[in-house]
């Protein structure tokens, strides 16, 4: 295992040390950055190894919070409805992405992107199932207090982001990540050395999905609450990639550090510049992308913290 | 000898363009054959229609007694065809080492990446690429980057190798060498098939020779037949030039 995925892990298990410190509202943006890097590390996935501009992860948010916001709402535990909304996810991204991986660049771009949409109308339209337009309540997992409550769905946000970790670095050190760094770097010459490039997107996509899905369901029972517009924000898939970019393209440790540090300005200018916070967060993000367009990760070779590389 | 390669009346068109015409065409285990043919010809749609890259819109292909016509290119790769591009085509982010290990690893069902670096180490020095294994794929000059295609296609253990233009755009110095390879493999027993547009090499290596033009066969036989054959002398210097041969011939 390389250093940058060792040090991965450590950062994800001092995470777990946040309850110590925590009131309700430390614990609310613990929860949710653990969210942020389960997307932007699923994102990696498939926008980092395979060079596939995926923006579907808002789909397999909203599709995995319904999967387990239904289940939940019939009753099932949480133990069965999250796992079952992950796989969920897995199946049907893996199966459309045999179709849409055909497609290449700005035109995959798009038709991801329409995936959003495509979920949404299901969803508005399929009232009896999910309550449409109207939402979907999800009823109160037996409650012990807010604290309490608070620091159960950190850990199990906690713990989907270790598996996403876990997931992607697995995915890095098997055939699987060498052959979907070959198909970003040459599809055709991949085909012609006898990689199956079809299927390796299309696992690559699921895999994207599944855990995305999984953060959906977690979500879904935290906030008790889901309507199409919240789950299927757009946002939830033009994050991913802004973090990944602010973190450094496919690296793991990167995306997940650029998570954090994308939270942490939403977070801080969203308390300053209540007014004009979306237009200030952008200005913040184009500066980052232009002084480092290969994100934080290409700060390692600097002096502080290394020799000097070309003496 | 026994036949490796069949193509029967094989066509492929792109929108108005006809590509290959009623192309048939046998390939012989152990043969080297050149397959030439001015700009145009079709020389290179042949190879893609053979691989799957573009498969033939009439026509079918059989490669070791199996029909391979509409056969994904991966398919036809792991069946032992393999074959290097005109316009080389490395992994440019990975060391040379890692780029001909991709081919083995996807290329042999079962193959695990240590196996296929050890395996990679041995074709790179084959080719001569050993000193440049660890550097990037983007850096290495066209020959070494002509080469390290080489490399790949012989690391997936290839029935038939197609040759695109492995030649073009090197020195003579460089041109020797490679032909010296192709040379070797030649005597290791793989089937070659070489699309060259260098006639020295040509009627150094082939045992054959095969004339596209206009996406039609007109010739098709030893190298020195061929060379006097009147349709490709038109062919490739225009019919004035092909009847005053034929005069004073």
């Amino acid at each position: 295992m390389t250093r940058a995925n060792l040090i991965l892990l450590a950062l994800i298990a001092c995470i777990a040390a946040l309850p110590l410190f925590g009131e309700a509202y430390t614990l609310r943006l613990g929860t949710i950055a653990c969210m942020y890097a389960i997307m932007a590390l699923s994102w990696n996935v498939v926008g980092g190894f395979a060079g596939y501009p995926s923006f579907a992860t808002a789909a397999f948010f909203g599709l995995g919070a319904y999967i387990g916001g239904v289940l939940l709402a019939r009753g099932m535990p949480l133990t069965m409805a999250i796992p079952i909304a992950g796989i969920g996810s897995f199946l049907v991204a893996a199966l459309l992405g045999a179709a849409l991986l055909r497609l290449r660049g700005h035109y995959f771009a798009i038709a991801s992107l329409s995936l959003i949409e495509v979920f949404r109308e299901l969803v508005n339209n399929a009232t009896d199932l999910t309550g449409g337009g109207m939402g979907l309540n999800i009823p109160l997992a037996a409650s012990a207090g807010v604290m309490a409550d608070a620091t159960f769905f950190f850990y199990l946000m906690w713990g989907v982001l270790l598996v996403t970790a876990v997931m992607v670095i697995a995915v890095s050190m098997s055939k699987l990540g060498f052959g979907l760094s070959c198909i970003m770097q040459n599809e055709t010459a991949a085909n012609m050395v006898g990689l199956n490039t079809t299927l390796y997107k299309s696992v690559a996509f699921g895999l994207s999905a599944c855990f995305v899905g999984a953060a959906g369901g977690v979500y879904a029972a935290w906030v008790h609450y889901i309507d199409p517009s919240d789950v299927f924000d757009i946002l939830y898939s033009v994050k991913p990639i802004v973090m990944a970019l602010i973190g450094g393209l496919g690296s793991p440790l990167g995306v997940t550090i650029g998570a954090f540090v994308y939270l942490g300005l939403e977070e801080v200018v969203w308390r300053n510049y209540i007014q004009i916070h979306s237009g200030v967060l952008g200005v913040l993000i184009v500066l980052l992308l232009l002084f480092l367009p290969h994100g934080l990760t290409s700060l390692r070779g600097w002096r502080l913290w290394g020799r000097a590389k070309n003496v | 000898m026994s036949e490796i390669l069949h193509l029967q009346s094989v066509s492929r068109r792109f929108g108005g363009l006809q590509a290959l015409r009623d192309v048939s065409l046998t390939v012989n285990k152990g043969e080297v054959i050149g397959l030439i043919g001015p700009n145009g010809a079709g020389k290179t749609t042949l190879v893609n229609v053979v691989t799957g890259v573009t498969p033939a819109t009439a026509g079918t292909v059989k490669f070791d007694g199996q029909d391979i016509t509409r056969v994904k290119t991966y398919r036809s790769a792991r069946l032992g065809l393999s074959r290097t591009f005109q316009i080389v085509q490395p992994f440019a982010q990975f060391s040379a080492l890692d780029n001909v290990a991709a081919a083995a690893l996807f290329s042999q069902p079962g193959e695990g990446l240590k196996a296929a670096r050890e395996e990679a180490r041995r074709h790179l020095a084959f080719v001569g690429l050993e000193a440049q294994s660890g550097q990037q794929a983007a850096t290495l000059t066209l020959a070494m980057r002509k080469r390290l295609e080489l490399a790949k296609a012989l690391a997936m253990r290839p029935k038939l190798l197609f040759l695109d233009e492995v030649n073009a755009g090197l020195n003579s110095a460089e041109v020797e060498r490679a032909t010296e390879l192709i040379h070797q493999l030649a005597a290791d027993g793989i089937t070659i098939v070489m699309i060259e547009h260098l006639m020295k090499v040509v009627l150094n290596v082939c045992s054959r020779i095969v004339v596209l033009h206009n996406g039609q066969l007109i010739a098709d036989g030893q190298p020195r037949d061929v060379m006097t054959n009147p349709a490709v002398i038109e062919a490739y210097l225009g019919q004035q030039y092909a009847q005053r041969i034929g005069a004073h011939g």
